[in-house]
């Protein structure tokens, strides 16, 4: 058996067909979600795709993080669903309240597309098992809106319960507090990122680079094996 | 407030003495005459309205329409070709099914004036073209040019530019995977912002601007319609109408990316159903443009009820209604059994639809308001029998002391010492440093099939994810060569596009173009335009690739000063299996580099010139294109048979720059020797056309030369991938870390 994973499409979400693509790539069964719609379709886990919701006309996520299916996705993920969100997303799952913190315009006051180092912090959560602890990898980051920011209490809460998930490396691409590209919950099933793993998950695609596969591996093992 | 009268057709048969803003709405009195000619009375606001807009030189091409024949006339025979010039975009057959439609378009003036906006609605309106063909848009390209690049202005032109590119494109989600960026002062007043999109479809889905079948409806959908854009109808509205409204409006659209990805998807979606029998995007002239296309390429005529337009403004006139180019809006004509489907679908996605009428079985297209009929035209006339100029041109008295100003002449560097100097000053300079800056600012990831991207020779989409399909662009002009020799530099923009889209391992198909000249009225201009046009549909025939489409900008000029004749070429090509791509980075250290192509003492117009001389004269490299077409599938076979890793054209900055390039994207260095029979400076600067370096394994060493002897294109071993420096023995050595700070350095030393 296999597992079937929902990608939620609001309207502006861009990345929803390369999500499901790489769920399908992993070896799992990409299930499409509606914004609309409060059913998750009995899927296993769900992910919350990168994109300009709303045009991000308002702060990016606040608009998305009022749908109709977002409110079945806070629920279910407080009850132990698995949920991934990547860039637009973690952004949605910020205002959700899902994960502490938010997201502010890069510090550089542009839009930017790269090929980001990133060291996986944490290996223990639903999303990064297939990663080791420590590992280095090469995500695709693009973004206007990715400088994480939180109080300096919450800083210290997810460093001390090793919360970050994920470190950028080398260079800070938009001024993230302590240098922090992806966090998850005290719980480990909810894990918002800004780069985009979807977008290395073929050797011939992008940056060529297969480093974002393991986050789809590794939710389709847990599934599996649950 | 007193209101006149509303203007009929009627009250104009009636009134025809009333004096109209003919000439404030840029018609000519012979223009004039001629709509009332046809009309047999005087037209009224409306049709004066949609006469004005349509047969402007932008919609209507009737400075270059008598050049732009010969693309037709001179159109190689290819049976890829599904769908030529005339519609919305050019369609070509990719085989396995797929067909490919592409297109060019300038958005030049207003991206002076406002250049996030400008730009930003540049790229809306050629997605659009893609969409109302019938096609997924699957990415964008963006040929650029500035003035020098150290001017003031390039800082507030060129940054706005690039964030409304960006700002655009990255929330429709389409990666940018082309283009260029040039400086040159001559674009100080007048830079250029094109933009090339491509869209995928299968062959079944092709739609085309036509609206056929009476009691067909007429479905508007897509943003409310606005006082944006409408430029010369404020003058019509504060004379004739309202005096209490504002009257200057911004001339300079603005653009909603989020309602156009909306407006993609919930049309996508009505094709897919197969609910469109004929559609029309709304971009320059509106609603004027796509009643008139629509009615005038189908069997019927047909009728609008302008009343039930969606407005963001309600004080707008029905003239400024017509005329408005607000943004994010389309034309659907769709059966009346499915019109409730299709407003389910508009519904799903947000977007706003309303019926604005039908077509009917005369010919005529009729615009109803508040119940009056205030159009009654042959759609024909405002949409195709626009008036046609034969202007005077003449080859500029100039010309010659330009051409006899020769380059070759100039001093050149004697030493190694020299040598390593102008290369560094080369590679440093703005027009051959890096971009990544620039580009760093573009999606190029999203949708997920992005196999090559700038800085590569050619941007390369996945089509097919089982059989890795795929389609190539590239775009490239020389507006220095062309300058020098008009006929010769489009010429030669074709010829680099072709080679570059060759060069990653596709076979080139078609082309479209976006042709940037200064005012027709000047003959010299006009000169280089018919020259331009000439070299390029000379170019298409012999190479076999058939224009299928463009846009020609005119106008680019402040004062007396033209810019330089810029022919913008775009290539679109194929690949059976995108995994056989070469890109243009050293793989592997060992691998033997390979000249292909003839070396000449040729640098007219070339970057060596610019940046160590500030010169322009002489004449362009060269053109041979049947050379073109050798190299071309040499670089096709040896990327299909493994022969070669990676690949790079020769083109501005010569053999040491593509060198360079190659290096630092692979961070491995290069060992050249200077073959017999050219000295240093010629082998490392000269930009004679029709060549690539190639970077072989040894393995693949006399396979390689084997298929070059037997087809007869000269090839010449140049030295190995070797380090972590570009060496020229017994001349120089750079290091990689010199090289990157002197290319990487640049711009964002200058605009960051």
């Amino acid at each position: 058996m296999t597992a079937r994973i929902g990608v939620v499409t609001f309207p502006g979400s861009l990345d929803d067909r390369d999500t499901q693509r790489a769920i399908r790539v992993a070896g799992a069964e990409p299930v499409a979600l509606w914004h609309k719609d409060k059913d998750l379709k009995q899927v296993d886990a769900v992910v919350l795709c990168g994109g300009f919701s709303y045009g991000d006309y308002l702060r990016a996520g606040a608009i998305a993080r009022f749908s109709p299916v977002m409110d079945t996705v806070i629920d279910q993920a407080k009850a132990g669903l698995p949920v991934l969100g990547i860039c637009n997303g973690f952004q949605i799952l910020t205002e959700a309240h899902l994960l502490p913190g938010g997201m502010l315009g890069n510090d550089h006051l542009h839009f930017i597309c790269r090929d980001q180092k990133l060291r996986v912090e944490n290996a223990d959560t639903a999303w990064t098992g297939d990663y080791t602890a420590g590992q280095e990898i090469h995500i695709p980051l693009k973004n206007m809106d990715g400088r994480y920011v939180a109080d300096r209490r919450t800083l210290d809460e997810l460093e001390a319960e090793g919360r970050v998930a994920f470190r950028y490396l080398d260079m800070n691409p938009n001024g993230s507090l302590n240098d922090i590209a992806g966090i998850t919950n005290a719980a480990g099933n909810v894990v918002g990122l800004m780069p985009h793993p979807e977008h290395a998950v073929e050797p011939l695609i992008g940056t060529g680079r297969t480093d974002g596969l393991p986050f789809f591996t590794s939710i389709l093992k847990k599934l599996v094996n649950a | 407030m007193s209101r006149t009268p509303l203007d009929t057709v009627e009250h104009a048969a009636a009134t025809p003495d009333v004096e109209l803003p003919w000439a404030e709405l840029g018609l000519k009195k012979d223009e004039y005459e001629r709509v009332v000619e046809i009309l047999g009375r005087r037209p009224t606001g409306a049709e004066l309205a949609m006469y004005s807009v349509m047969w402007s030189e932008h919609c209507s091409y009737k400075s270059s329409k008598v050049h732009l024949r010969q693309f037709g006339e001179k159109a190689p025979r290819s049976d890829a070709l599904l769908v030529g010039i005339g519609e919305n975009a050019g369609v070509v057959d990719v085989g396995q099914g797929y067909a490919v439609t592409f297109k060019v378009e300038s958005h030049n003036h207003p991206s002076y004036v406002e250049p996030y906006q400008g730009a930003a609605t540049g790229v809306g309106g050629i997605v659009r073209d893609i969409i109302a063909m019938g096609a997924r848009p699957v990415a964008v390209v963006d040929p650029l040019r500035f003035g020098a690049a150290d001017h003031p202005d390039t800082k507030r032109v060129l940054p706005g530019v690039v964030a409304g590119i960006g700002g655009y494109g990255n929330c429709l989600g389409l990666p940018n995977i082309g283009g260029e960026v040039v400086f040159d002062a001559c674009y100080q007043g007048n830079p250029l912002v094109n933009a090339g999109a491509i869209g995928v479809m299968r062959h079944e889905d092709i739609h085309l601007a036509k609206a056929s079948g009476a009691g067909n409806k007429v479905i508007l959908y897509g943003a409310r319609t606005g006082g944006d854009g409408i430029g010369g109808a404020s003058i019509l509205a504060s004379e004739t109408f309202d005096d209490a409204k504002p009257s200057k409006r911004p001339a300079v659209q603005v653009g909603d990316p989020f309602q156009e990805k909306l407006l993609i998807e919930c049309t996508l979606e009505a094709f897919a159903e197969k609910l469109v029998v004929g559609i029309q995007d709304l971009g320059a002239a509106g609603l004027s443009c796509a009643t008139s296309e629509l009615a005038s390429n189908g069997s019927g005529g047909m009728r609008v009820t302008l009343d039930d337009v969606p407005l963001r403004d309600s004080t707008l006139s029905p003239e400024e209604i017509l005329m408005s180019e607000s943004q994010e809006r389309m034309c659907a004509v769709v059966e009346p059994e499915k019109v409730d489907r299709f407003l389910e679908i508009c519904d799903k996605w947000d977007v706003i639809a309303t019926v604005i009428g039908e077509v009917t079985d005369g010919d005529r297209l009729e615009i109803f308001w508040h119940g009056g009929k205030i159009v009654d035209v042959d759609p024909r006339t405002v949409a195709h029998d626009g008036p046609v100029y034969e202007r005077p041109y003449a080859r500029p008295d100039w010309q010659d002391a330009l051409q006899a100003d020769d380059a070759n002449k100039l001093p050149r560097p004697g030493t190694g010492e020299e040598l390593k100097d102008q290369v560094l000053k080369l590679v440093g300079s703005p027009n051959q440093a890096s971009k990544q800056w620039i580009t760093q600012q573009y999606d190029h990831f999203v949708q997920g099939n992005t196999v090559l991207a700038q800085p590569e020779d050619s941007g390369m989409i996945r089509v097919d994810e089982e059989s890795g399909l795929g389609v190539a662009i590239a775009t490239d002009g020389n507006g220095r060569y062309a300058k020098l020799d008009p006929y010769t530099g489009a010429q030669l923009a074709l010829a680099e596009a072709y080679r570059n889209v060759a060069t990653t391992g596709a076979k080139p198909l078609a082309v479209s173009d976006c042709l940037n000249f200064g005012s027709p009225e000047d003959p010299a201009v006009m000169w280089q335009f018919a020259e331009a046009v000439r070299g390029l549909a000379d170019g298409c025939l012999q190479l076999g690739t058939p224009v299928t489409g463009g846009n020609v900008s005119l106008y680019n000029q402040t004062g007396e000063a033209a810019i330089h004749p810029t022919p913008v070429v775009a290539v679109l090509g194929v690949i059976d299996d995108v995994a056989r791509r070469t890109p243009v980075a050293f793989q592997e250290d060992g691998q033997l580099l390979y000249l292909l192509g003839d070396t000449r003492e040729e640098f007219g117009g070339s970057a060596w010139s610019q940046v160590i001389h500030g010169h322009l004269g002489g004449l362009p490299p060269k053109v041979d294109l049947e050379r073109e077409r050798l190299l071309g599938e040499i670089l096709i076979s040896a990327s299909r048979d493994g022969m070669i890793d990676s690949a790079h054209d020769l083109s501005d900055g010569g053999l040491v720059q593509a060198v360079v390039e190659s290096a630092l994207l692979g961070g491995r260095g290069a060992r050249l020797v200077v073959p017999d029979g050219l000295d240093a400076f010629t082998f490392l600067f000269s930009e004679s056309a029709g060549r690539a370096v190639v970077a072989v394994p040894r393995s693949e060493e006399v396979r390689f030369n084997d298929m070059c002897g037997a087809r007869g294109l000269p090839v010449t071993r140049i030295g190995v991938v070797d380090g972590d420096a570009v060496e020229v023995q017994g001349e120089f050595t750079l290091s990689l870390a010199e090289l990157r700070e002197a290319h990487e350095g640049t711009i964002p030393g200058l605009l960051g």
